[in-house]
């Protein structure tokens, strides 16, 4: 048993749930921060005995950007917005971590039957950043906050990220650095966005851009 | 066997003379409960030897209509579904000679009597029969006999409502079945259970489908359960009873039953069992915490029972799978004792709730309560029935839901995500379906017999007679009995595990062996249990016995005339359960408030409506009513336009044939 | 053998209420109070057993039979839940599950006596409980689940002696995450912070103590003797999963549990000092996370 793959996936689980469950929008943010965080130390602790530099680099760079940079952001959004609270999502908070469960376990299920060609660390990676990316897909359907919705796609990134590290063993960095700049300007855009929506409407109830519609 | 044939013969009869002497309501009742009593009884007698002995008991006529033939046979596993059938029957149909007679003024009690009996021969020929054809024979008289007993007051519309409803409902249910033997004979040249051998897989996947369909409409498997929750309460008690208890689980046994024609069992069928189990059990108890009527809600639960024994089947069948003795003998051991539990405890409740519901004439749980000081014996033998269908020990429905659980837990199925998402969802439905049940049967006992009355029919409530009684005790002595002596009644399912399973004799009786010697410490810890109630009991008597006790209003809060209508009701003490779970129960409720200064009226109402019901049935109903609009003008109302069209069709029919 | 026996009995009927004597002393430590005696409990129910009862013209026989049944249960409880090491009464395959539902049996006659009153609070009170424990109840069992599949046993006993030191250090997680999830389900079952606040003084916001209104004398007694009881067996079931240390010397383990005990007893006080009771419509979030850390203990040791 690898303790310390296991205790991070653990503990990337227990955070989905986490996030699954709380309506304080800015510990929401405070809890992806600490995710992106843990996350930027993966690569590190996989490679424990052959630390080489562009790891250390990478480590960084992804723990600056993850936990400081995307979180300062969203954090300062939110202050625009005079917002901390997601009110009446559209499933709620103990449904949300019940179907959180279903997911987990279908996720389990769906990783027993994926054939990998390369061994992973521990059998709990794939499973987990299945999860991971299926609850950020689940925060973004479920929520009304344009906020929730940007933490969603952090969350899923996160996903894919834990993938990436778990499966490209040599050269993650090509990969990762692809889809941090997807999910960067994803964050931008959405940061605009929002504040316009603010802007023209008051607050960012995203269901309420159907009234656009007519 | 001549002598089982005898016992039916006796059940007609009696129902027969029951319909002849209808004039005379006391002498029909007597006749047909007789004729049930004392038919059962005889027909009992050679379904034990086979259960006991194990070996199987044959007759086989021929018979004129095509692919059929009067092939009967009494094997174990006819044999342990025919003894609650008979046996239970015979109990309830005493209880029923006293309920029915209520109605002795408007109704004729002879036709009630005829189809009881006739309920009765249905429900054994289904399990007794070896052909496709005799099968659906039994099969309609079962359900036909019930229909008419479930109209019997059919002045009210909501039972002319609920009778259609499960007229409809069986009849999809029979349809599928059709297909089911249809298929069965065109690949075996036969419709003959013992000719049919060797179902290639493809073949065998689309009859499991089938057979869950077909026989799950009739067990009540969730979404196909529509029908109960309107049928039972429908029924006269003593009816409920019976269907609850022994009819769906007819659906129970021809699963079984198809599942030894069908050969090995892939993975997923076991997986499709398991999850059906878990999600109608959970769900079943979850409407039923929703509910206000305490048939009703007896209702649900029964798909909450069924939902345990299909559990218990998925878990034996997963063990055939992946051959595990251990888990097989285990799982269908649980599933199958659950059979008998369920219908000794559920029985119990029905009648109770009829009971409570001669008395009162109300079954609504809101306006009732305070009648367990009334109605001594019918609260007494209803707080057995719940702590039994809570699956508490020291009663029966606790060891077979600790059967399974001790399958799982034991289980060597080896690691993995699938075994682990196995032992989650067996553990985690068992779990949560017994503490939901728990709140449940806390709602309905309390609110109906405990607290003060809510309502003037509840104040003037008054114990039922002797023959009720009668029938109820006889249940709760059942209940004990088959907990304490569960170590020796599971050993009857070794033969039953035998016919189900590929596994040798030996091995089943080993595991079996293993169990009840579990099981032992299980009725020790009972018996201490009892001792010691008894034992602090008098203990307490004696502490208390020449000290001053005081009689006085419950603690109040100093609130000065606190009145009946101050209790918690059912629906507030479900309400934090229902609320929590409310995507499963959409609730709509009416609150009118009162405005202003001076406080008027206020009302609050609300209504739990059936998930399966409000998205599954009423759309699709909708789409076919829309397709099927398109066709009216084919009506005309003229009879002869009608016999026009069958002319036609017979004409073309002939020439597409002759062509 | 059978003085050891009855010896594991014996340590749980008697020191239970000196847990809850415990507890207090170190919630008024933390308040800055002297606190009351530790032994106070005892004293207790000593004075109620001598005492008369009042009881409610509403009430019918549940209401007296209530709490003898739930003395009864603890009772059977103490000689199936072994303590430190020692041998039990009553030990078969798959008595953890029995123990649970016997549970389950002395929460519905609670709940029955509750109701028995016919007054809304208690009402109120009894709704809560079986909410809750019906939440509390898959975390329990899937937890145990998840230790039953790790050690291969599914009899307290040989479970928890199975379990060592080294076993805790190689799969850490998986301990730490059952004894979290059965540290929530001992709380709930104990009506303890921050699931329900056993001080509070207003009938609207109690859970268990609420239910137990209108007992008086020997019944109130008997009730509260059952809960401490029924605190030690659910401690000796947590400390035995998250403190698997055994020498084989009786008289070395069952020191060091008593020790443990009591150190569960000053977290139980701490939590109770430093945490605020949760909002109602919170708890049952919180049970759910229980079993979802129960969950994922089986994820871990069944992959």
């Amino acid at each position: 048993m690898n303790n310390i793959a296991d205790t991070i996936m653990i503990f990337l689980v227990l955070t989905n749930f986490t996030l699954l469950g709380l309506s304080r929008l800015g510990t929401c943010i405070r809890v992806v921060a600490i995710q992106g965080t843990v996350l930027g130390l993966l690569p590190l602790l996989f490679n424990i005995n052959n630390i080489e530099l562009h790891l250390i680099f990478f480590s960084i760079a992804i723990i600056s950007l993850k936990g400081f940079v995307f979180p300062w952001l969203l954090r300062r959004t939110l202050r625009d917005l005079n917002t901390n609270r997601e009110i009446e999502p559209f499933v709620g908070y103990g449904t949300s971590i019940a179907l959180g469960i279903v997911i987990l376990m279908i996720c389990l299920w769906l990783s027993s039957r994926l054939l990998l060609p390369v061994a992973t660390e521990s059998n709990l990676i794939v499973p987990v950043a299945f999860f991971t990316i299926m609850s950020g897909l689940f925060l973004i359907v479920s929520r009304k906050k344009a906020v929730t919705q940007v933490l969603g796609y952090l969350v899923m990134e996160n996903g894919i990220y834990t993938f990436g590290v778990a499966l490209v063993e040599k050269q993650p960095v090509f990969v990762e650095l692809g889809i941090l700049l997807d999910v960067f300007v994803a964050v931008f855009v959405m940061g605009i966005t929002m504040f316009h929506i603010n802007r023209e409407f008051d607050h960012i109830d995203t269901d309420q851009l159907s009234k656009l519609k007519v | 066997m001549p002598l089982f044939l005898l016992g039916l013969f006796i059940i007609f009869v009696g129902g027969l003379g029951s319909l002849i002497s209808s004039r005379k309501a006391v002498l029909a009742s007597f006749i047909g409960a007789m004729g049930t009593v004392v038919g059962s009884i005889i027909a009992i007698i050679p379904t034990f030897q086979v259960l006991l002995h194990g070996k199987t008991e044959t007759l086989r006529l021929n018979w004129s209509i095509p692919s059929g033939s009067f092939f009967i046979q009494i094997d174990a596993i006819s044999a342990f579904f025919l003894i609650p059938i008979l046996a239970l029957s015979a109990i309830v149909s005493i209880y029923g000679s006293e309920y029915l007679l209520a109605y002795r003024q408007q109704k004729n009690l002879g036709v009630p009597w005829f189809f009881y009996n006739l309920l009765l021969i249905g429900m054994s020929l289904v399990v007794v029969a070896r052909n496709g054809v005799l099968f659906l024979i039994a099969w309609e008289i079962m359900s036909l006999s019930s229909f008419f007993l479930v109209t019997f007051e059919y002045e009210k519309p909501a039972v002319r409502q609920a009778g259609l409803i499960y007229l409809i409902a069986m009849h999809i249910g029979t349809a599928f079945l059709i297909v089911f033997f249809i298929l069965l004979g065109h690949h075996a040249g036969s419709l003959d259970f013992d000719k049919i051998s060797g179902v290639p897989s493809s073949l065998a996947n689309i009859l499991f489908l089938l057979a869950i369909v077909g026989f799950g409409t009739k067990a009540g498997f969730m979404p196909l359960h529509v029908w109960l929750p309107y049928a039972h309460p429908a029924a006269p008690s003593h009816v409920s009873a019976v269907m609850s208890c022994v009819m769906i689980k007819t659906g129970i046994y021809g699963l079984v039953r198809a599942l030894t024609i069908l050969g090995m069992p892939p993975a997923w069928w076991c997986w499709l069992l398991i999850l059906i189990g878990a999600t109608a059990g959970i769900l079943g108890v979850l409407f039923a915490l929703a509910q206000h009527d305490l048939k009703r809600l007896l209702a649900y639960h029964s798909v909450e029972n069924i939902g345990i024994i299909t559990i218990g089947l998925g878990v034996g069948l997963l063990g055939i799978n992946m051959n595990s003795p251990v888990l097989a003998v285990l799982g269908f051991t649980g599933g199958l004792f659950h059979v008998i539990n369920h219908a000794a405890f559920k029985g119990l409740l029905f009648l109770g709730a009829g009971a409570v519901l001669h008395s009162c004439k109300t079954g609504h749980i809101d306006s009732l309560g305070g009648i367990i000081k009334r109605m001594q014996w019918t609260a007494f033998t209803f707080l057995i029935g719940s702590i039994a269908i809570c699956g508490l020990p020291p009663l029966n429905g606790f060891v077979s839901e600790f059967l399974i659980y001790l399958g799982v837990y034991k289980n060597n199925i080896g690691g993995g995500f699938e075994a682990m998402i196995f032992v989650l969802i067996v553990i985690g439905s068992l779990s949560l379906i017994g503490g939901l049940a728990l709140a449940c049967f806390a709602k309905a006992f309390c609110i109906t017999f405990l607290g003060l009355p809510r309502s003037e029919c509840a104040q003037h409530a008054h114990e039922v007679g002797f023959g009720m009684k009668f029938s109820m005790v006889t249940l709760a002595f059942l209940c004990v009995l088959l907990g304490i002596f569960s170590p020796l009644v599971i050993k009857s399912a070794e033969n039953v595990i035998l016919e189900i399973s590929p596994f040798q004799l030996q091995d089943i009786q080993g595991e079996l062996e293993a169990a009840s010697t579990i099981l032992w410490n299980i009725v020790l810890v009972s018996l201490i249990l009892f001792v010691m109630i008894i034992g602090f009991s008098v203990l307490r008597k004696m502490l208390l016995r020449d000290r001053i006790i005081k009689e006085t209003v419950t603690w109040d809060c100093g609130y000065a005339k606190p009145d009946s209508r101050m209790q918690y009701t059912a629906t507030s003490f479900a309400q934090p359960l229902t609320n929590l779970f409310k995507l499963f129960l959409p609730t709509r409720e009416d609150v009118s408030l009162s405005k202003g200064i001076f406080p008027s009226k206020s009302a609050f109402h609300s209504d739990t409506s059936d998930i399966g019901e409000k998205y599954i049935y009423k759309p699709v109903y909708r789409l076919i009513n829309l397709f099927v609009s398109k066709l009216r003008w084919l009506q005309h109302g003229r009879l002869q336009i009608y016999v026009l069209y069958i002319a036609l069709t017979l004409l073309i029919l002939l020439i597409w044939k002759l062509m | 053998m059978l003085i050891l026996k009855l010896l594991n009995m014996i340590i749980a009927l008697a020191a239970a209420p000196f847990l809850l004597g415990i507890i207090n002393r170190t919630k008024a430590k933390f308040a800055g109070r002297t606190g009351q005696p530790l032994l106070q409990l005892y004293y207790d129910i000593w004075k109620l057993l001598r005492k008369g009862a009042v009881y409610s013209k509403t009430t019918s026989w549940i209401f007296r039979t209530g709490p003898v049944i739930g003395l009864s249960v603890v009772l059977i409880g103490s000689m199936i839940i072994p303590f430190g090491g020692l041998p039990t009464i009553i030990s078969f395959n798959g008595d953890l599950i029995l123990f649970a539902y016997l549970l389950g049996l002395s929460r519905f006659f609670t709940v029955l006596m509750a109701m028995d009153t016919g007054s809304s609070f208690e009402g109120m009170g009894a709704s809560r409980e079986v909410t809750f424990s019906a939440l509390s109840e898959p975390a329990l069992l899937i937890g145990l689940a998840a230790v039953a599949k790790y050690t291969g046993y599914i009899s307290l006993s040989q479970m928890f002696s199975s379990l060592n030191l080294s076993i805790w250090l190689n799969t850490g997680p998986v301990f730490v995450l059952v004894g979290f999830a059965i540290l929530i389900v001992f709380l709930t079952e104990n009506s303890r912070i921050p699931i329900d606040d056993p001080n509070t003084h207003l009938e609207l916001t109690m859970i268990h103590e609420v239910m137990i209104l209108d007992h008086s004398g020997p019944d109130l007694g008997m009730i509260l003797y059952s809960s401490a009881v029924k605190m030690w067996l659910l401690g000796s079931i947590l400390i035995g999963i998250i403190m698997p240390i055994h020498s084989g010397n009786l008289l070395l383990d069952v020191p060091v549990t008593i020790l443990f005990m009591i150190l569960l007893a000053v977290i139980v006080g701490i939590i109770e000092s430093s945490m605020a009771r949760l909002k109602l419509l919170h708890v049952p979030q919180l049970l759910v996370g229980a079993t979802i850390l129960s969950i994922l203990a089986l994820v871990l040791i069944l992959r």
